[in-house]
This record gives C-alpha cells, structure tokens and sequence, in this order.
C-alpha cells in the first residue's frame, strides 16, 4: 500500500492494536500522521 | 524471608438495577433523550435473574469458569437452576440491601432514606445478614419521610434514589454545594464503592483464617477519585473500608494504576509480607457505579436484559507462609516498562515471557492464565469484541512464535490454559482478579499447579501520557513448609 504524502487518523484499541504501534507501522510508509487515539473498551 | 501467600479471596455482587441511569453513559445518554430512561427501565432484569445468571455464580465462586463453555450463548438465556445467592467467599446483594449497606457506610449523613422503605424492606432482610456486627443496624438507622426526600430533590443538590424502576425511596446529597468533587452524583460513586468494598472484606475476614484485628495494612485497588476541591483524588478509600470491617489495628493507602492496580496492589502486598513488614494485609477492591450501564445499548439492540446492572467488589488476604495457601511467586512480577513498545506482543512478552524466562519456566508450563475477563455478554452485542479471547489468541500465538506449541494447537491452547470471560465489566475488578479465588481453591484441590495474572491498564484514558500499563503475578502450589512448625 502507498501512503507516502497521504494524511493518515490512527484510531488503535487497547486489547487489539494499540495506535503507537500503528504509528510505528506507519512511519516505514512516510504517511502523514495527523491524528492518533487509542480507545479501550471497556 | 517469608514467602506471601493468597490466605483468601472474596467477591461480591451489588445488583442495583435502579443506579444504572447514574451509569456515566446512560446518565449522558437520558440527559440527550430523556425517553432513553423508560428504554432503560424496561431492560432491567429481576434480582433473582442476576442470581440465577451463570456468570454470576461463577463469579461469586459457585462454579467453575470452564462450566460456562458448556452453554450457549448470550447466557442470559440459560438461567442456572441451582443457583445460590451466597457462595463460601461471596454473595450477589439485593438492591434493597445494598442500600442498606450504603447507609451503613455513611459518616457524614449524605443519604437518606424512607422511614417505611428502611423498616419494611431493608433492616428486616439486614437484621438475618451474616455479615451484620453490632450496632449496624443503629448506624442504618430509622429514615425520614417521603416529603423530606421529596424536599431535598427538589433543592437540586441530591440525587433521587428508586427502587422498582421508579419508586422514589431515599436521596443523596451533595456534601458542598459549590465543590464538583463532592457533588452528589461523585460522591454516590465513591460511597458506593465503598459500600460494596466493605461486604467484600468482611466477607473475607468472615471466610478465611484470618482475624480482622491482626489486619496490619490494607491497599485499596480501585478507580475511584476520592477527595474535595483542592485534592481530588486524594484517596485511601482502603482504610475508609476497613474501619467498617473491623481492621482496627490496619492503616492503609491506595494503589492507583486504571485498571491494573488490583495486580501492582497484589505484588506490593507480597513485597511488604516477604520484607516482613506485615503479616496480614487486605487487597480491596469496591464497585463502580460509573461503569454501570456502559453497554447498554448494546444489549438492547439483541432484546438482552441490560446485564451492566451491578456492581462488583472483591477482597484478596495476603499474609505470611501458612504452609498450605499457594504461593506468590515475587521473582516472577512481570512489569510493563516505559520502554517496553505498546504492542500485544510487546506487553506480553514484558509480562509473560520475560518473568517465565527469569524463571527457567516455558509458556506451557503455566496451568492457567488470566486475563481481561469481560463478560462476552455486555462487549459482544456493542460490538465490542470477546476481551479475552482476543488476549488468549494473542497469548497462543506467541507460543507458537517461540516454538512451544504448533500452530494447529493454538485453540487447544486457549481452551486449556485460558478462560471465558465471566466478571462484570467494572473495570479493575475484571483485570485478571476475578479468577484469584478459583485459581486458589483448584490448586488447594489438586487441580492445577499454578497461574499467571495479568492486568492491564489504560493510563491513557486520563490525556497525561499516551502509555498504557501492565503488571503480572505467578502463584503455585505451597511447598507445605509452615515456618511456626
């Protein structure tokens, strides 16, 4: 998937994947994070 | 040195199906729509369907977690027949009770109740409760009248109080008019939680070996903000609980980590008994009124009955060696480090693998392993997910990674070593915890060796840092060595 330049939300969840780690994943991409929030669910 | 040992655990349910419109998200909810309230009221379930509610009963300790694999799900539909209200560690409370119970919890005169509510349905039911010590029912006392409820509600400054739906039967008030921290809506959170805290631990100094007045310290684990304007949060809600329990030789404080803290709470009770600080300490643990209710629409959506109509609370005896309680094991806490990474793999392999490796110990040799246990119930039908299966898959899947297991044994390894969810979704209480007891009684019996608890906490919740935290613990069969012998 091509993301570099894309502007990118990262919404994680606490017992699936945490949105730091979708941050790291993302990085590698050169997307544009402009938004990030892990939930919990409970 | 001194090994620490689980002397015992207790667990309570308050079923307050008439505090669930005080639940954070229907309170939100109601004040949007005010027709979610009668949405609300008529998805309330009877008391005796919380009792009879298999998750429940497991809860309490009647059964064993792995019973509920045998149903089908949503278990709402399942009613256990058998079912009791009191386990030998706990008990699922009546509303009216609990009222009773909350009553009986407040110093400073914050709630009132109706004179024929209190005498007619609570202090008869009280009076036969095996908990009751004396003057008890003198401190629950004799009530007010319907006008005076009536009067204090209309100030704005109390909190109507029901029974039946919509039975007005007592108000809550605030303890400052001008002070949000003592609000009457916080402060019925927090007398709550108390409340609750305090049927746990005298459940548990009533159950166990232990006596109340040998009680050194008490750590309280729960989520509460307890204090005024200028120290919100300022807390010890631990000792609160344990003047009414009988602790009068015990000081305290609280452990404070989201949801994780019952599992930091346990090892520093452990650290304090194996420094032979004290020798008998209470972990407790109280209810939340803010989660009540939380799921509801979800539930609503599949015509379930709201199950987010109660409040759990749980007591952990921590002590020195008995030569018989099982065993924690402080060279196997597992933390979650600042620098540890925030994916599943990373906070497990803080929590699992590494302490296990300090060990000599594999995966595989863990009998059981706790986890978030949230009832499937309330997450599933609000889309959700199943918390714990999620984890335990998680957990198999790094088994295979480190070649203990192969991939085709993954669901065996979930089936054997994980459990279902069964604890009310009260935040602390089902962070691993609810399954102490169990796990206590079935390496007493034979029936396991060890497990390993592991707690989560959500820091980020509270927009101070982006982290998450963890904390495990290991506890296994005693040796059998009584150092008195």
């Amino acid at each position: 998937m091509k993301l570099a330049g894309k502007k990118v939300f990262v919404l994680g969840e606490r017992d699936g994947v945490p949105a730091p780690a979708i941050e790291a994943c993302m990085k590698q991409t050169e997307a544009d994070i402009i938004y990030k929030d892990t939930q919990c669910f409970v | 040195m001194t090994t620490p040992v689980i002397k015992g655990v207790s667990y309570c349910l308050a079923h307050t199906p008439g505090l669930v419109r005080y639940g954070s998200k229907p309170h939100r909810e109601i004040q949007t729509d005010p027709l979610v309230l009668d949405k609300i009221l008529n998805g309330l379930r009877s008391f005796d369907e919380a009792v009879a509610y298999l998750p429940n009963q497991v809860f309490i300790g009647n059964l064993r977690p792995h019973l509920l694999n045998q149903y089908e799900r949503p278990w709402t539909t399942v009613p256990h027949a058998d079912a009791e209200r009191f386990s030998p560690w706990g008990e699922i409370l009546p509303e009216e009770e609990f009222y009773g119970w909350l009553k009986l919890a407040d110093v400073f005169n914050l709630v009132s109740f109706e004179a024929q509510f209190l005498a007619e349905q609570v202090k008869p039911k009280l009076a036969l409760h095996p908990l009751m010590m004396a003057n008890d029912m003198e401190k629950i006392g004799s009530g007010v009248s319907l006008v005076e409820i009536e009067e204090k509600v209309a100030t704005g400054y109390a909190l109507p109080l029901y029974v039946n739906k919509s039975q007005l039967i007592g108000a809550f008030e605030a303890g400052h008019e001008e002070d949000e921290s003592l609000s009457a809506h916080t402060l019925l959170e927090n007398l709550s939680n108390k409340a609750t805290g305090i049927v746990a631990m005298r459940h548990a100094l009533r159950s166990f070996d232990v006596q109340a007045e040998n009680i050194q310290y008490v750590l309280g684990c729960d989520e509460e903000a307890v204090g005024d304007r200028y120290q919100r949060g300022g807390g010890n809600m631990a000792k609160s609980i344990a003047e009414h329990a009988g602790c009068m030789n015990a000081s305290g404080a609280d452990v404070k980590s989201f949801c994780c803290a019952p599992t930091h709470a346990v090892n520093i009770a452990g650290s304090l008994v194996q420094a032979g600080l004290y020798k008998d300490i209470v972990v407790i643990g109280g209810g939340s009124t803010a989660k009540l209710g939380m799921k509801f629409a979800g539930n609503l959506s599949k015509n379930m009955p709201i199950i987010e109509d109660q409040m759990g609370a749980i007591a952990i005896l921590i002590g020195a060696d008995d030569g018989k309680s099982p065993a924690l094991r402080l060279d196997a806490v597992g933390k979650h480090d600042i620098a540890a990474g925030s994916s599943a793999q990373a906070i497990y392999e803080a929590l699992v693998i590494n302490p296990l490796e300090r060990l000599g110990k594999k995966m595989t040799d863990i009998d059981k392993y706790a986890v978030e246990l949230h009832n499937p119930d309330a997450t599933e039908p609000n889309g959700n997910g199943n918390v714990p299966r999620g984890n335990y898959r998680t957990l198999a899947a790094m088994a295979v990674k480190r070649n203990e297991i192969e991939r085709s044994e993954m669901k065996r390894f979930e089936e054997e070593r994980g459990l279902p969810g069964f604890s009310p979704t009260q935040g602390h209480i089902a962070s691993a915890i609810p399954f102490l007891g169990h796990a206590r009684d079935m390496i007493m019996k034979q029936e396991i060796e060890n497990a390993m608890f592991i707690g989560k906490g959500s820091l980020f919740l509270g927009k101070m840092t982006t982290l998450s935290d963890g904390m495990s613990f290991l506890i296994e069969k005693n040796k059998g060595v009584n150092p008195d012998d």
